[in-house]
């Protein structure tokens, strides 16, 4: 019944998010100045975790494959494939939403509970609008970067790692990643994050929305937006794997 | 002038208010006072529709505001001033953008008229030179005074007040129940200030309206508040060393 009730909250949010902006120009720098807060600022965090990831990828392929029945240009492909179908989208977006998502929860929750959110609707703005459809938008618009970013960087880590430690050669590694590319697999990889990056900025918001009482329920409110929006996320995933792989 | 008739609002099994009418008079500072808890924030929320009541009906100058859609209320609300309790600025914003951001949302005027304006507000508020401060920068009764700016920014018909000098030291709160007092008149609007100091009540109450336990149970001026025989009230207004002094001896004026 619970879930339900959140269910039917949720939608009912996302049905007054989505309504027509007050002012368009308004709501296109808001988008812009989400982008760079939720976007531009993950770089970082995605960058050191994606290389370590591609990293930690191939040295583990390279110490599993060890029978010269199996070329070591295996290697790259299996890093380039894992990276590219699940530790790109599923795992960044995971941790996106620890990052991402606590934002969301907060910032929204600590204007709701310091009456900002109060303050909007009595000038006449849609609260809703103003607050959640920009950054909805925005995670929608530059996640894929950052994911597309993140596969680039992790296929990189993993012939860093190569160079590195000498398990396997280079230019094997090389001809391994480029070995039976599919641009479906993209299509597929950013298909999910367009996805999650919703799933990410709304369920945080949905969280920061409904707080009420003070920092305490803001922190909670900012630990829930975290976990819904991981599972919901973990859910997806296998949805959306059965369906565009079928 | 803005109508609250008949106005029920519970919250699950409590009742918090029943059966309330109030009128809140033009070019008047209305007053709602009453102890914590009885309901003085949630009628004020009721009349400006951040809470949906059980039963009633409100009248912003014989417009029903509590049947209107979501787009209706919205031209009502760009009519609508308010001062919430803790000031409510936006913390991303200066004081500046801030007072600017009624403007950039509903009006065409150029950036140079946005900031003319802003600036007279927030002179008509005694603040200076503190454009491009940001929220977390001012003190309780600078932000106070900015809410008051931008509440005023849009020329409002009506404006509201949650406990608008609460936590404030006594001068402060002096000048911010000044400032309402001069507004009010000055922009012939409506307003409604709730509150429960007493020195507010004496100073800018021109209407008061007096809730005990959910009801509506005195109504009368700032002039005949002290002579009230309404215990519950004397309970209230005679409650500091100070307003006792000011208790009237029986038989004497009132």
């Amino acid at each position: 019944m619970k879930f339900l009730f959140h269910f039917g909250r949720y939608l009912s949010l996302l049905r007054l998010a989505f309504q027509r902006p007050e002012k368009q120009s308004i709501y296109f720098r808001q988008i812009m100045v989400e982008m760079e807060n939720l976007g531009l600022a993950s770089v970082g965090i995605v960058a050191i975790i994606s290389v370590f990831m591609g990293a930690v990828l191939a040295i583990q392929m390279a110490f599993n494959i060890d029978t010269p029945l199996i070329p070591s240009y295996t290697i790259g492909f299996v890093t380039r494939q894992s990276v590219e179908l699940e530790f790109a989208p599923t795992i960044i977006s995971l941790i996106l939403a620890g990052k991402v998502g606590s934002r969301i929860a907060s910032e929204i929750g600590t204007m709701r509970v310091t009456e900002q959110i109060d303050a909007l609707e009595i000038m006449g703005i849609n609260p809703a609008t103003f607050l959640i459809l920009p950054k909805i938008v925005a995670s929608m618009i530059i996640n894929p970067f950052l994911i597309m970013m993140s596969m680039l960087l992790a296929v990189g880590g993993g012939w860093l790692a190569g160079i590195f430690t000498g398990l396997f050669p280079s230019a094997e590694y090389i001809y391994g990643i480029q070995s039976f590319f599919h641009l479906y697999d993209i299509f597929y990889a950013l298909t999910k994050t367009v996805v999650f990056a919703f799933i990410i900025a709304s369920v945080s918001a949905y969280n920061g929305y409904y707080t009420k009482g003070g920092a305490l329920e803001v922190g909670e409110a900012s630990t829930n937006g975290v976990v819904y929006s991981s599972i919901a996320i973990i859910f997806m995933n296998l949805i959306l794997t059965q369906i565009l792989l079928a | 002038m803005i109508e609250g008739k008949n106005i029920s609002k519970s919250f699950g099994e409590r009742l918090v208010l029943e059966d309330v009418s109030v009128t809140m008079e033009k070019g008047q500072t209305n007053l709602i006072i009453g102890q914590s808890g009885m309901g003085k924030t949630v009628l004020l929320k009721c009349l400006v529709g951040l809470l949906e009541f059980d039963h009633g009906k409100v009248f912003y100058d014989d417009r029903e505001f509590s049947k209107m859609s979501f787009n209706e209320m919205k031209e009502i609300r760009q009519e609508i001033g308010m001062l919430f309790q803790g000031g409510a600025l936006f913390d991303s914003l200066t004081v500046e953008e801030n007072v600017m951001f009624p403007l950039t949302m509903f009006t065409k005027q150029s950036p140079q008229e946005k900031l003319e304006r802003a600036n007279f507000c927030l002179s008509r508020v005694n603040l200076q030179n503190v454009n491009k401060l940001y929220p977390s920068e001012l003190s309780g009764g600078m932000k106070k005074r900015v809410a008051i700016a931008r509440a005023i920014s849009m020329n409002p018909r009506y404006l509201f007040c949650d406990e608008p000098n609460s936590g404030l030291d006594p001068q402060t709160a002096h000048l911010i129940d000044e400032l309402i007092k001069e507004i009010t008149i000055e922009y012939n609007m409506t307003t409604v200030v709730v509150t429960h100091d007493m020195n507010s009540v004496l100073e800018i109450g021109e209407k008061i309206y007096f809730l005990y336990q959910g009801k509506l149970w005195w109504e009368g001026t700032k002039n005949n508040i002290l002579y009230t025989e309404n215990p519950e009230l004397q309970a209230f207004v005679f409650t500091s060393e100070l307003t006792k002094r000011l208790r009237p001896v029986k038989g004497v004026g009132g």
